[in-house]
């Protein structure tokens, strides 16, 4: 029985590996990658769902034992990002939604001011906030404050496959915060993902590395392994690191020794 | 400071000597490097890395996988007006050419919409011809929140407007514009544009600018390939989009890149590029800016827009008809403003991206 579950938004999870559905080639592939990497927790964008259903809907792609996470990309400002959310609720997405509010088209990095808005606003309506940030600690604290779910901050730009490269950063949040920390955006590597875990991340949210794939079934298995491996590690309490070697049998412990 | 004073900077640039000096090295080092410059681009835009196609695409391709996804995003033009007060002398709306002009109303608008829509296309591009006294403001807005009503995503091409007449667009619910400057060489721009409100350069060429300013989510360029020395247009087209890139962070910056096709008139292009060159441009853009949006039109074949799918294209227009009303009536003795040459239905333009790999994209924006 699997007793370390991550608990987000009221809801428990036995997986800490959440995906995403944006860059397939077909739609056909999400429910084989949801079922070879085990995530229980998929994002969608909800400008991609067609609410009017006139065309071919990717939530009938999403089995019901996953959870939607659907998030506001594509939203420029907190005002849109909460009418997203609203219409994703009343669409029937549930209740998560993760907040990405985007302004800057080149880099594509979050904005920080308007996600905090946008979950104060959500957070009061009973949404599970999960906010997309930098990673900043006194933002994490005001979010936390303003009742979000969950904080996922990036290891680097959307899409970059770059890895950890705002480690540091994220460490402090781990260190601080009392609300889940979700590495999103950046891993490109199962073992980022599972760098991410053992530095004492709860979860990591993986797309584009796995989207785009040649095979996104099998990498979605290889990530669900890092994700499980680098949460063992960080559960095992792994010794510390340092400069200088450390022999396993010390060759001068018989100086301690007690004499007759 | 507007992107002309990029044009002047290399207004005396001499390119054939540039394109003289490359070497295979420079080649490969453009292609390597993490953060192109201008000259990078103007590398691979080089006849010498042409012998670099297939890596280039491989680049290009991996770019384009990497930072879009396999997606394709799909979308339709509806013309709704031909009339044209300017005499573009590579133009089938030509004011001079004695063709069966229209004008939609707004009630013949929305038929059209409604057998668009049938096809499953959320994404609209609506054009005029350029005739302001015809095609006022007032009937552009009253178009706008008449085809929001029926799609996720509406875009224009019309004439070039003020920021606030942008402004004003957008609240109406257009999220997108296209301008196609033509050429960005100013002489020849000024030989072939021969009346009316375009032949002014700098009107045409600042009107990306003002659409970003006026708060349009998407800004698409472009240069007709044949008017021009084709290298040249693309490098100043590569400068424009990356200028806008830099300049507004707000805005997605997108290419098209149209070959010239016939069209009524007699106009011969000084230059045609040929399908290699084509397909050198798209990958050397794709190098240049990884998150440019690269819309091919149904100006291409099918055959061709097949093949060139995962080269860098993000955006394909689908089941496009050229002609005022083209969707609900058979276009009665009308011309077209030019002719297209990828005549599949929506469903089979979506069909042939699937068949690559790759998934079309009805919608992708809802301007909420």
């Amino acid at each position: 029985m699997n007793d370390d579950l991550l608990l987000l938004g009221g809801k428990e999870f036995s997986n800490r590996l959440l995906t995403g559905t944006g860059k397939f080639g077909n739609h056909g592939q999400i429910p084989k990658m949801l079922a070879a990497s085990g995530s229980q927790m998929i994002t969608v964008a909800l400008r991609r769902v067609d609410v009017s259903e006139q065309s071919e809907n990717i939530l009938e792609y999403i089995p019901k034992n996953v959870t939607l996470l659907p998030n506001t990309s594509g939203a420029r400002n907190a005002e849109q990002a909460v009418r997203v959310a609203r219409i994703a609720r009343e669409a029937g997405c549930g209740d998560f939604i993760k907040i990405e509010v985007i302004t800057d088209m080149k880099y594509l990095m979050p904005d920080n001011w308007e996600t905090l808005k946008a979950t104060e606003i959500l957070a009061k309506e009973g949404f599970q906030v999960l906010p997309y940030v930098l990673p900043d600690l006194p933002l994490a604290k005001r979010l936390e404050n303003a009742g979000a779910a969950a904080v996922m901050p990036l290891g680097s730009p959307i899409g970059t496959n770059r890895g950890l490269e705002t480690k540091p950063l994220i460490a402090m949040l781990i260190e601080n915060a009392c609300v889940p920390i979700v590495v999103d955006a950046g891993i490109g590597k199962p073992s980022q993902a599972a760098a991410a875990m053992e530095m004492g991340a709860d979860a990591v949210l993986v797309n584009t590395a796995i989207a785009t794939a040649r095979d996104p079934e099998a990498m979605g298995r290889a990530f669900d392994l890092a994700v499980k491996a680098g949460r063992a590690a960080y559960l095992a309490e792994m010794a510390e690191a340092s400069t200088f070697a450390r022999a396993s049998s010390p060759l001068t412990g018989f100086l301690d020794e007690e004499q007759p | 400071m507007s992107f002309y004073k990029v044009v002047e900077q290399y207004r005396d640039f001499n390119v054939p000597k540039f394109f003289d000096q490359v070497n295979d090295e420079d080649i490969i080092l453009s292609m390597a490097k993490e953060k192109p410059d201008p000259m990078d681009l103007l590398t691979l835009l080089s006849p010498r890395a042409a012998g670099h196609l297939e890596a280039m695409a491989r680049k290009a391709h991996q770019l384009t996988v990497q930072y879009f996804g396999r997606t394709i995003q799909m979308f339709i033009p509806l013309y709704i007006s031909n009339y044209c007060n300017n005499g573009c002398a590579y133009c089938g709306f030509n004011h001079k050419n004695s063709i069966l002009r229209r004008k939609l109303s707004l009630e013949e608008i929305e038929i059209e919409a409604k057998a668009i829509a049938k096809t499953g296309m959320q994404h609209v591009l609506f054009l005029t011809g350029e005739a302001q006294h015809m095609t006022p403001m007032s009937y552009l807005v009253d178009a706008s929140r008449l085809l929001k009503k029926h799609f996720a995503s509406v875009a224009i091409e019309v004439y070039p407007l003020e920021i606030e007449e942008y402004r004003q667009l957008y609240e109406a619910g257009v999220d997108s514009m296209t301008m196609f400057q033509e050429t960005y060489d100013e002489g020849v721009y000024k030989r072939v544009h021969l009346a009316g409100k375009k032949m002014d350069y700098h009107w045409r060429l600042n009107g990306p600018e003002r659409a970003a300013k006026g708060g349009m989510r998407v800004v698409n360029l472009g240069a007709l390939l044949g008017l021009s020395e084709p290298r040249r247009e693309m490098f100043f087209t590569g400068l424009h989009a990356s200028y806008l890139e830099n300049k507004y962070i707000n805005t997605e910056v997108a290419i098209s890149l149209p070959r010239f096709n016939e069209a009524e008139g007699d106009f011969q292009p000084d230059y045609l590029v040929n399908d290699k060159t084509f397909v050198q441009f798209m990958t050397a853009l794709r190098i240049f800016l990884p998150r440019l949006g690269l819309t091919v039109s149904t100006r291409e074949n099918a055959t061709f827009r097949d093949r060139i799918l995962p080269l860098g294209a993000t955006r394909y227009s689908a089941g496009s008809s050229t002609g005022v009303g083209g969707y609900t009536e058979i276009p009665d003795g009308q011309t077209p403003q030019f002719e297209i040459t990828d005549a599949r239905s929506v469903a089979q333009v979506a069909d042939a991206i699937l068949a690559q790999g790759y998934q079309p994209i009805y919608k992708d924006w809802d301007c909420i």
